[in-house]
C-alpha cells in the first residue's frame, strides 16, 4: 500500500512571532522556518508503518512556495521515498489545499493519507477533514493510536472527555495528534541520500485546481497585552489578594 | 440572516459549549435554529428548546447519528446548510471533527475558532497560537464557522422554542464507533470551570497532582496540566491546556510549576486573573501573571492549602 503524507512549512514552533506594522500579516522574512510539528508526527507514523511492513511506499506532498522544497527534503531524509511540490505563490487555504491533495490522491492511488491535525500558523484544523469529504473517504481525526490492517484501520482519537476508538473502512484519511509518536531525527547520511530522491514539481493548474482565496485577511494585529502583575511573598498574601483585590475566590 | 447552530450533546443533555455558540449566533441575527442530531435524543432536544434566542429546534433522531461520526453527521449538516446564511458549531473536538467535512461538501472555506464578530461576513480569530489576531472576511455565500466558546458568554435557558422532527440522516458505512475511555471526574469540566489549577513538569509525578486536587476541591476548581505533565504521564491528555489541548478562560487560573511556553499560554492567557507559582523567577509565565509567587511549589502548595483553610 502507498501512503500519502501532506506536510507544511511553517514558522518554527519556538519562535515568538512579530506582527507587521502595516497589519498585513506576521513577519516571515529572516525568520526560522521548519516542518509543522504535527506533520513531522505524520511522516514518522508513515515510516513506522513502512518499517512494520504494512506500507510499501511513502509519498510526501506540500502545497506552497518554492522554499517548501526544504520541508520535503526533510521528510525524505526522515525516510519518505519521494516528494511532490505543488508550487503556488498564493497563501493556500485549507479548502484549496484539500482540492490539490485530492488531485494527487487521484493520480497516485494511496490507501491511506496521514496529515497533522493542524498547522501551527493558521491553526485551522480543517485540511484532513476536507480532503476526506472531497474523496468520500472515512476519517479519523486527532489520533493518538493507529493500527492499519488489510480491511480495517483502527484509530484511537483524543476527544474532549478522554479517548474514543473508531474502526475505519479503508481507504482512509487520518489526522495525527501530538501523542501518536516521537519523530526521529534525520541522520547526516540520510540527509545526503535525500538529495537524490525524486522530487516532482507541479502547479495547481497542472492539477486543474483553483486556489483563489475565499477569504480576505482584513488585518492582523497583536493580541491585547496583559498588564504586568505583582509579586507576592506568602500564601496568606496571595489568598488575601485573590479574595479582596481580584475578588475571584 | 438565518442561522443554524449545530448543538453538541450526548443525546440526554446539551453541552455547555452549545450555549456559548448560541450567544455568538445572537450577535449575527435572531432567526436561530438549533440542530439536535442524535439517537434517542428527545431529552437533548427538549433541553435545546429552552435555550434563550432559539426559534426552532430541528431534531433528527436516527441510529446512524448515535456516535456523532463525521461521515454520517457532516452530509446532514451540508444538506441543511443551504437554507441558512450562517452555520455555527462550537470549536470543541466535536465541532472541529464534523464542520470542515460539511464545509468541503458544499465547497465553502470554513472560518475556524472565531473569537469575535465584526459583521455578517467579517470575523476575528487567533492565529499563531494566539500570538496574533486576524480579522478575515469571507466571500462564501454560506458562512461555515466554528466558535471559540470561551470568547462568548453562555446563553441563558429561558426560551420556548418549537421542536420540529426532520429526517435526512444516512448511514455511510465508512466508520464504526468501537468504544471510549472517558476520564471520570467529580470536578467541574475544564473548559467551563470558573477556577482552574494546573500543574506542569515541576509537579515531578502524578502522585503529586493530589496536592493540586486538594486545592481544587476547596475552590470548586478544575485541574489542568501543561503538555509536559501530560507527556510525562502525570495526568491523562484531556487535562491538557494549550494550543493543542483545551482553550480555557476561567476567572482564575493558577499555574503551578509551569514555565509558560507559547503553546501553553495560547490556551489560557485570556483568563481573567492568572496566578503563577514557580521557583524560576525568569519563567515566562510571570510575564502574563497578575500575581506571581517565586517559591518552590512543594513548600507553596501546603501553605496555600492552609491559608485557604483558615479563610474558610
Amino acid at each position: 500500500m502507498k501512503v500519502l503524507v501532506p506536510v507544511k512549512r511553517v514558522i518554527d514552533a519556538n519562535i515568538k512571532v512579530r506582527v507587521k506594522s502595516d497589519q498585513s500579516g506576521v513577519e516571515l522574512n529572516n525568520v526560522k522556518m521548519a516542518m509543522n510539528p504535527f506533520c513531522e508526527i505524520a511522516v514518522e507514523q508513515a515510516i513506522r508503518l513502512k518499517e512494520s511492513g504494512s506500507v510499501d511506499e511513502i509519498i510526501v506532498v506540500t502545497v506552497g512556495a518554492a522554499q517548501s522544497q526544504e520541508t520535503l527534503r526533510t521528510a525524505l531524509a526522515m525516510g519518505a521515498d519521494r516528494a511532490i511540490l505543488i508550487e503556488t505563490e498564493e497563501t493556500p487555504e485549507p479548502l484549496s489545499v484539500a482540492k490539490s491533495l485530492k488531485a494527487v490522491v487521484d493520480r497516485e492511488g494511496p490507501g491511506l493519507v496521514i496529515l497533522g491535525k493542524q498547522a501551527i500558523d493558521g491553526d485551522n484544523n480543517q485540511t484532513g477533514q476536507m480532503l476526506a469529504a472531497l474523496l468520500g473517504w472515512s476519517i479519523g481525526t486527532f489520533i493518538s493510536d493507529l493500527v492499519v490492517e488489510e480491511s480495517i484501520v483502527k484509530v484511537t482519537r483524543e476527544v474532549d472527555g478522554g479517548l474514543e476508538k473508531l474502526e475505519l473502512l479503508p481507504p482512509a484519511v487520518v489526522t495525527v495528534d501530538l501523542r501518536l509518536n516521537e519523530p526521529r531525527y534525520a541522520s547526516l547520511p540520510n540527509i545526503m541520500k535525500a538529495k537524490k530522491k525524486p522530487l516532482d514539481t507541479l502547479s495547481p493548474s497542472d492539477l486543474d485546481v483553483d486556489v483563489t482565496p475565499r477569504t480576505e485577511v482584513v488585518s492582523v494585529v497583536e493580541p491585547p497585552a496583559r498588564e504586568a502583575g505583582v509579586r507576592v511573598g506568602s500564601a496568606e498574601e496571595l489568598v488575601e489578594k485573590l479574595k479582596n483585590e481580584a475578588k475571584v475566590i | 440572516m438565518s442561522i443554524l447552530v449545530i448543538g453538541e450533546h450526548d443525546n440526554d443533555e446539551l453541552k455547555p459549549s452549545t450555549l456559548n455558540t448560541v450567544t455568538a449566533a445572537q450577535e449575527l441575527g435572531d432567526e436561530i435554529d438549533l440542530l439536535i442530531a442524535g439517537a434517542d435524543c428527545s431529552a437533548a432536544a427538549e433541553h435545546a428548546a429552552r435555550v434563550t434566542g432559539v426559534k426552532r429546534v430541528l431534531k433528527v433522531d436516527d441510529p446512524s447519528l448515535a456516535d456523532s461520526l463525521a461521515e454520517n453527521l457532516s452530509p446532514l449538516i451540508a444538506k441543511l446548510a443551504g437554507e441558512y446564511t450562517h452555520v455555527l458549531v462550537p470549536a470543541s473536538t466535536y465541532g472541529k471533527n464534523i464542520m470542515p467535512r460539511a464545509a468541503a461538501l458544499i465547497d465553502v472555506q470554513q472560518i475556524s475558532d472565531i473569537s469575535g464578530i465584526e459583521s455578517e461576513d467579517t470575523f476575528v480569530r487567533p492565529i499563531y497560537a494566539g500570538n496574533a489576531m486576524a480579522t478575515v472576511r469571507s466571500k462564501d455565500a454560506i458562512k461555515m464557522i466554528s466558535v471559540r466558546t470561551t470568547a462568548f458568554e453562555s446563553a441563558t435557558e429561558e426560551g420556548e422554542a418549537t421542536i420540529e422532527e426532520i429526517t435526512g440522516a444516512q448511514e455511510s458505512g465508512l466508520s464504526k464507533f468501537a468504544g471510549e475511555e472517558l476520564t471520570r471526574s467529580e470536578r467541574p469540566e475544564l473548559t467551563t470551570a470558573d477556577i482552574i489549577i494546573s500543574g506542569g513538569r515541576g509537579m515531578q509525578s502524578g502522585d503529586n497532582f493530589e496536592m493540586l486536587e486538594r486545592i481544587a476541591d476547596r475552590l470548586n476548581a478544575a485541574v489542568g496540566a501543561s503538555r509536559a505533565a501530560v507527556d510525562a504521564g502525570y495526568v491523562p491528555n484531556d487535562y491538557q491546556v494549550g494550543q493543542t489541548g483545551k482553550v480555557v478562560a476561567p476567572n482564575l487560573y493558577i499555574a503551578v510549576g509551569i514555565s509558560g511556553a507559547i503553546q501553553h499560554l495560547a490556551g489560557m492567557k485570556d483568563s481573567k486573573v492568572i496566578v503563577a507559582i514557580n521557583k524560576d523567577e525568569e519563567a515566562p509565565i510571570f510575564q502574563v501573571a497578575d500575581y506571581g509567587w517565586v517559591v518552590d511549589l512543594f513548600e507553596a502548595i501546603p501553605q496555600l492549602e492552609a491559608a485557604l483553610g483558615e479563610g474558610g
